[in-house]
């Protein structure tokens, strides 16, 4: 009698905890992402992180190329051999996938009461009622400088416009380094990191925003045309053969310590501050006129949401409510300077060129970029165009004011509003 | 064979058994079962890997989304294409791109192809090998590889041209070839003929070494040497090889993608000057950063590329080849 119940309790054993292993190993989740700079980060710190509190939840960080996540993640999904959770882009990208049922809707997740709806608004339905992205973090812009190139020729942080270009002027004069680390040849900066980066301060932010979304602004308006003007000047700063000049070599321009000023993102920081021997400071857009409220571009840029065909829901809900938590936040806002959490309660950074950034929150308007809500919808694509425009003035092979009429006749051909 | 054995048996009978011949039934052929089993996978392979998804492509260009569902739309998806003024700007730009791209390779690599071909099979030179290996090594390379490899030499920042250039005082030569809107298409094209130019040559090479001593001994009797022999006696015979060529290369030139989209990005700058059919139906079909895919338009694209193209190998099969003539040694 003895012998048998001992005997039924070791069976039982090996039947429940087999059952509880395999239960285990069940909750890998698989996370989709375009940030294969941050694999580091997200293997020694925050999957670390996470797994402590959940042991029986096992995270897998797959990243893949910036350039190809859209493309390869919606084959995936397509496909049902896509990731847990998803990184999401900002706006369309992400609400076509929703749309598509790819994203499970996050209405009732208690991590999302963490956001304002500022930060939600880049993942949620067109009605603002459905959340379907837990907002991870914006990246805001601006110009990175070297100090020493500063102190070389003797000038200060420009604050309007026109300090901003005697101080470039200056450097030129000088010689000793290139005024502008940028480049046309892969177009996107031009678009980002100059017309989105300088023009918030011309249309006054969300006000010009949200104008041009309802039809009330063109893009032939002079708040819209006068970034291009700005550009256009660009042109005598940048270095030699700037029009072959790619991303990765403006960035080594910069930290090697041959540029002066680098307009920026702040997702730049943590390569900088790795590559980057000298001492560097950070500058928001320089306003037009002395006095001007100052814009900046607080792009709402990662968010993660769920799979909607997961096959784990609740550990991939555990994993977002922590994604909300200011544990997470304030992990990641430190592990990758630049990159600023969304989430309301403020979190504390250690890193001085972050800081600098995101104390233009208190003192600027925030905005986020003008071309990627709803205005890239159609076809011609208002975002890809703008590339291709920022491109051209910055060239002179257009003027500012045939780059603002292409991009309005594009938008016009098929956004109702502007119609 | 059973068929003519009948035949040839009636011949040589008497009448009445003929009739009685005719009204038994002929047999039938064996059906020869192993002409279907050996084409069977080979067929079955070319199938599922060709035929299937070339015919999935152009059916998926003649649907449409349409509020999430796919609508059978017959040829609006071309129309659009061809009709609508931003679709076709671009459209008419790749095709115009792709053809020069062409046009470059054509001129450029074909004839060098075929000189180097000429001056490897000359008896004089010596380390053939080694000029014929490093010469078609370029061939196996991976295009990321090429086209990196010439985006740092090409760079104005950190690229050997404008120093090497400076050497020679030929510095003022120097420009941003890869980023200025005239020069980036020809740029990519000379990469692309630096890269494959081992291929026309090797099979020119294989032609020429295929002519027999015998003609060529045979002319040099009658006089005819050096540069005429090439013109008079060599070219005639190894043109049905040039003819081959040229339609690899334009079937090669007209899927262009690779090295465009490793040097110049699914955006195919500057200002779409390096945009070919390749990169535009990549950035229509799968999307392009804020652009979201369509897989619609981008088969469409893709089936007028196939259409394109099969036009182009039907004028040369039909047209070219089957006047050109052979000699049989």
């Amino acid at each position: 009698m003895k012998h048998k119940s001992f005997k039924a309790i070791l069976v039982a054993s090996t039947v429940f905890g087999s059952a509880g292993l395999s239960y285990a190993q069940d909750a890998t989740l698989t996370i989709e992402s375009w940030r294969n700079d941050d694999l580091s980060i997200w293997q020694d710190k925050i999957i670390p992180a996470f797994e402590a509190k959940h042991p029986n939840i096992k995270l897998k960080f797959t990243p893949s190329a910036p350039a190809e996540y859209n493309a390869v993640l919606n084959s995936k999904l397509e496909a049902g051999s896509a990731g847990d959770l998803i990184t999401c882009r900002p706006f369309d990208a992400s609400l076509s996938l929703f749309e598509a049922n790819h994203l499970a809707p996050l209405t009732d997740l208690e991590g999302m009461n963490n956001f304002s709806d500022v930060a939600k608004s880049a993942w949620i339905t067109d009605d603002g009622s459905t959340p379907f992205c837990v907002p991870m973090a914006s990246v805001i812009h601006g110009f990175i400088y070297n100090v020493e190139a500063f102190e070389d020729a003797g000038v200060e942080v420009p604050e309007t416009e026109a300090e901003f270009f005697a101080a470039l002027d200056a450097i030129k004069e000088k010689g000793n380094y290139i005024p502008l680390a940028m480049g046309t040849n892969d177009q996107w900066e031009a678009a980002t990191m100059g017309y989105n980066n300088v023009g918030p301060n011309y249309w006054k932010g969300e006000e010009g925003r949200n104008a041009l979304i309802k039809g009330e602004q063109k893009l032939t308006d002079e708040p819209w045309i006068a970034p291009f003007r700005q550009l256009a000047k660009w042109k005598d700063y940048l270095g030699d053969g700037f029009e072959a000049q790619t991303y990765p070599d403006s960035q080594n321009l910069f930290t090697l310590g041959r540029a002066a000023v680098y307009p920026a993102g702040s997702w730049e920081i943590s390569g900088f501050n790795t590559n980057a021997q000298f001492k560097m400071g950070a500058f928001n857009p320089p306003v037009p006129n002395e006095g001007d409220t100052c814009y900046i571009s607080d792009h709402t840029d990662i968010g993660i949401g769920m799979n909607a065909n997961t096959k784990h829901p609740e550990a991939a809900k555990a994993f977002l409510n922590w994604v909300g938590s200011e544990e997470f936040a304030s992990l990641y806002a430190n592990s990758l300077p630049g990159f600023f959490p969304l989430s309301k309660t403020a979190v504390k950074m250690e890193d001085p060129l972050a800081q600098e950034f995101i104390s233009w929150r208190e003192k600027c308007e925030p905005t986020i970029r003008s071309t990627y809500q709803i205005l890239s919808r159609g076809t011609p694509n208002l975002e890809n165009e703008t590339w291709n425009a920022s491109v051209s003035v910055i060239k002179g092979a257009e003027t500012p004011e045939e780059a603002g009429k292409r991009l309005q006749d594009g938008l016009a051909s098929w956004y109702d509003p502007q119609k | 064979m059973i068929v003519g054995r009948t035949f040839r048996a009636a011949r040589f009978t008497p009448f009445n058994k003929l009739e009685k011949l005719m009204q038994k039934p002929i047999s039938k052929p064996p059906i020869r079962w192993h002409i279907p089993v050996f084409l069977a996978p080979a067929f079955l392979i070319y199938t599922a890997v060709m035929v299937i998804p070339l015919l999935g492509t152009i059916q998926l260009s003649l649907f449409s989304d349409i509020d999430g569902e796919q609508v059978f739309v017959g040829l609006a998806n071309f129309k659009t294409l061809l009709g609508d003024q931003h679709w076709s700007q671009q459209f008419w730009n790749a095709l115009l791109n792709n053809t020069w791209f062409f046009v470059i390779h054509m001129l450029v690599q074909n004839p060098i192809g075929i000189l180097l071909a000429a001056l490897l099979s000359s008896n004089k030179l010596r380390m053939k090998a080694f000029y014929r290996t490093s010469i078609f090594i370029p061939t196996i390379l991976s295009f990321v590889i090429v086209g990196f490899a010439w985006k740092l030499i090409l760079s104005p920042i950190w690229g050997v041209a404008p120093s090497m250039l400076d050497v020679i005082g030929l510095k003022s030569l120097f420009t941003p070839w890869l980023g200025k809107e005239e020069y980036a298409l020809t740029t990519l094209a000379l990469i692309s003929v630096w890269q494959f130019v081992g291929i026309p040559m090797m099979l020119i090479y294989a032609a020429m070494l295929s002519i027999p001593d015998e003609i060529l001994e045979a002319a040099e009797c009658d006089g005819v040497t050096g540069i005429s022999q090439f013109w008079k006696i060599k070219l005639p015979l190894i043109l049905p090889s040039i003819g081959i060529i040229s339609i690899l290369t334009f079937v090669g030139n007209f899927n262009a993608f690779d090295l465009i989209y490793s040097v110049q990005g699914a955006l195919a700058g500057p200002n779409f000057g390096t945009d070919v059919l390749g990169t535009f139906m990549f950035r229509t079909f799968f999307g392009f950063q804020l652009q979201l895919g369509d897989p619609n338009m981008g088969s469409a694209i893709a089936s007028i590329m196939f259409i394109i193209i099969l036009i182009g190998v039907s004028i040369y099969l039909f047209g070219i080849q089957t006047r050109l003539r052979r000699y049989q040694f």
